[in-house]
């Protein structure tokens, strides 16, 4: 349980106190990152997705060419010139998927940050305060979840109107009781652990008891499960590119390209084949680094 | 069982009025007005006025709410603004569609998953096990919608195997009788008609297939592996029953439970999935419908269409719970 504290590691080298001090915190800390390299899998989906991050931010940097301006070499084939071809108004598809990671990584990035803190919020009060509290928040998590969760997103662009901020807002809101859930059911645990009752008795306030003992004691799962969300928003995302609800053109989002790449499929395959690949191997990168951190968090899980 | 029962029902109540509110508010915050749609770019204020008050958009949000929710009990899910066709008729076939194209992927995961899976535990930390969870892991991280396209590119357009659009190929004078199709051309009788539309079913069902099978395989697995490591297992093994019947009856059958209550959950995400699934081959579901509607400002048609999508959904999980209650007696006490 001690393991979700996460206080920065104090380099060996420092004050004899303060290594003193960190000795027992440091420790758990340093398993982990062994844990963590030795986890094959964990270590390929880090990898998968630090290379979508460096790809994101440094899209200028590794390709010659602009997302956005056409040229007359359209629906070429993958070269030199063009590794992954160009599309049907001439532009380089390998700097559309490159800037296109910067897209879809926001946008799970934020819609999921947006679930985890509304989410986390709700569960927290349901699971603390449990009585009328609980009932509402957890019927509400109930009716939320008894929509497919795309179609739920499509309802809600539908309202908000089609693009990227909406198709954001939508993913963020079909998320919450994924995470609403998981944080309710951690402080169900953590409410009856001696230090929450022992907090309680010596007459600490309820807001105190949450942020300094409940919350610390709930991340990791939380965490994990985040990890694993990440995925199903960039899908999502994607879905909601590819249906026209999303991302619009000119954007450089996976799946506007896919979108836009149908009716080109006999005549340049490539324009659909590498958007999709891009998409698959970021949730790939994404679901591998989620299951590996659940394993070396929570190893009851592990099979 | 039965109070158990009960209360599943009555808990259901709470979340299907949630479920109509939701979907009421959505549609009701679309920008855009509805009586604009149905009398067109041409018409005047007064016409316009009088279409409003014909459908009770003139009056305040929760009068029409109670309209509509008194609408819904007596089965009235309202009139389709394209077709002037009551929704509750027209929607009947674009059900089949659905629940033919569902049904078909759900056969194909649990078929391929659960094998897959027994597959993968059985050879433990085998090639065959690295393999078999590689395919799971590719079926989950793959967009339904980039699979359906690469099949139609694949197997429809290089190799012209298999049709990439529509149930039936329409020269083929098909005429549905309860608008499943394969039932139907089984009722007539009529192999080529049955191979027909049993092509046209493949691409669209695996690709929907696709993940739940990814995911089957995964829990089962690990719910075999689990129930391969129990006394019982290892008794009957000593008693020399064969692998094929350790592994199918004994450990299968035990470790089931856990594999039901993914189907379960799966067959949302199946839902989900159809509405993208019949984009892509033009499947005429209710997914394709509610899509439909949404570009051409069919608010009825949205608004029904998910809340019966919806309602299905829970119904269907309301049922998964009940019948692991039943082959479990421990859940039905263990719930609040």
């Amino acid at each position: 349980m001690q393991f979700s504290r996460t206080k920065p590691p104090v380099p060996p080298n420092e004050t004899g106190s303060a290594n003193r001090n960190s000795s027992l915190e440091a420790k758990p800390l340093r398993d982990l990152v062994r844990s963590f390299i030795r986890h094959r899998s964990a270590v390929i989906g880090a990898s998968l997705v630090v290379i979508f991050i460096l790809c994101a931010i440094f899209a200028p940097l590794l390709t010659p060419y602009e997302f956005y301006t056409s040229t007359r070499e359209t629906l070429d084939d993958p070269s030199a010139a063009h590794w992954f071809g160009t599309d049907d108004l001439g532009r380089d598809i390998f700097t559309r998927i490159i800037y296109g990671a910067r897209i879809s990584l926001w946008v799970g990035f934020v819609a999921i940050t947006g679930s985890i803190i509304i989410g986390s919020f709700l569960g927290l009060v349901a699971g603390y305060y449990g009585k009328w509290q609980d009932s509402l928040i957890s019927r509400l998590f109930d009716i939320l979840l008894a929509f497919p969760g795309i179609l739920l997103a499509i309802a809600i662009v539908a309202m908000l109107g089609p693009g990227l901020n909406n198709a954001l807002i939508a993913i963020a809101i079909i998320n919450i009781p994924t995470f609403g859930r998981l944080m309710r059911s951690r402080v169900l645990s953590v409410k009856q652990e001696d230090f929450v009752l022992a907090a309680r008795a010596i007459g600490m306030k309820n807001s105190r008891i949450l942020w300094r003992h409940i919350l610390p004691n709930c991340w990791t799962p939380i965490m994990v499960q985040g990890t694993l969300g990440f995925a199903t928003a960039v899908i999502e995302a994607a879905a909601l590119g590819f249906l026209g609800l999303g991302a619009q053109p000119p954007q450089p989002e996976w799946g506007t390209m896919l979108s836009d790449s149908r009716e080109f499929i006999q005549l340049a395959p490539w324009t659909m084949i590498f958007p999709g690949l891009a998409i698959m191997l970021t949730v790939l990168g994404f679901n591998l680094l989620g299951d590996g951190l659940r394993d070396i968090f929570d190893p009851r899980m592990k099979q | 069982m039965l109070t158990y029962t009960l209360r599943r029902i009555l808990m259901l109540i709470p979340v299907l009025i949630g479920m109509s509110l939701i979907t009421f508010s959505i549609v009701h915050a679309i920008p855009g007005d509805p009586a604009k749609t149905i009398a067109g770019d041409k018409a005047t204020p007064e016409q316009l006025q009088q279409i409003r008050e014909s459908l009770g958009l003139d009056q305040p949000f929760y009068v029409q709410y109670l309209n509509y929710v008194k609408g819904l009990l007596k089965g009235d899910l309202g009139t389709s603004l394209i077709t002037q066709v009551p929704i509750a008729e027209e929607i009947g076939p674009f059900l089949a569609a659905t629940a033919e194209l569902t049904i078909a992927a759900l056969l194909i995961a649990v078929f391929l998953g659960v094998n897959l899976g027994i597959l993968s535990a059985w050879k433990q930390n085998s090639w065959m096990d690295y393999g078999a969870m590689f395919i799971a892991l590719i079926g989950v991280s793959i967009p339904v919608f980039w699979l359906g396209l690469m099949e139609q590119w694949l197997f429809a357009q290089q190799l012209d195997w298999l049709p990439s659009y529509g149930r039936v190929d329409p020269r083929l004078g098909f005429e549905p009788l309860t608008q499943f199709y394969v039932l139907d051309s089984l009722l007539y009788g009529d192999f080529h008609w049955l191979q027909d539309v049993l092509m046209h079913l493949i691409l669209p069902a695996v690709a929907l297939g696709t993940i739940p099978m990814a995911v089957i395989a995964r829990m089962t697995r690990s719910s075999m592996l689990e129930v391969m490591r129990q006394d019982y297992i290892r008794t009957a093994r000593a008693k020399g029953l064969s692998e094929f019947w350790v592994i199918y009856k004994h450990t299968l059958k035990n470790a089931f439970i856990p594999i039901l209550t993914v189907m379960g959950l799966q067959l949302g995400l199946l839902l989900g999935g159809a509405v993208l699934t019949e984009t892509i081959f033009s499947w005429p579901g209710v997914g394709r419908y509610v899509y439909d509607a949404i570009n051409q400002r069919n608010y009825p048609v949205i608004q029904s269409g998910i809340l019966v999508l919806a309602t299905i959904f829970v119904l269907i999980n309301l049922i998964v719970d009940l019948l692991y209650a039943w082959i479990d007696p421990r859940i039905k006490y263990g719930k609040e």
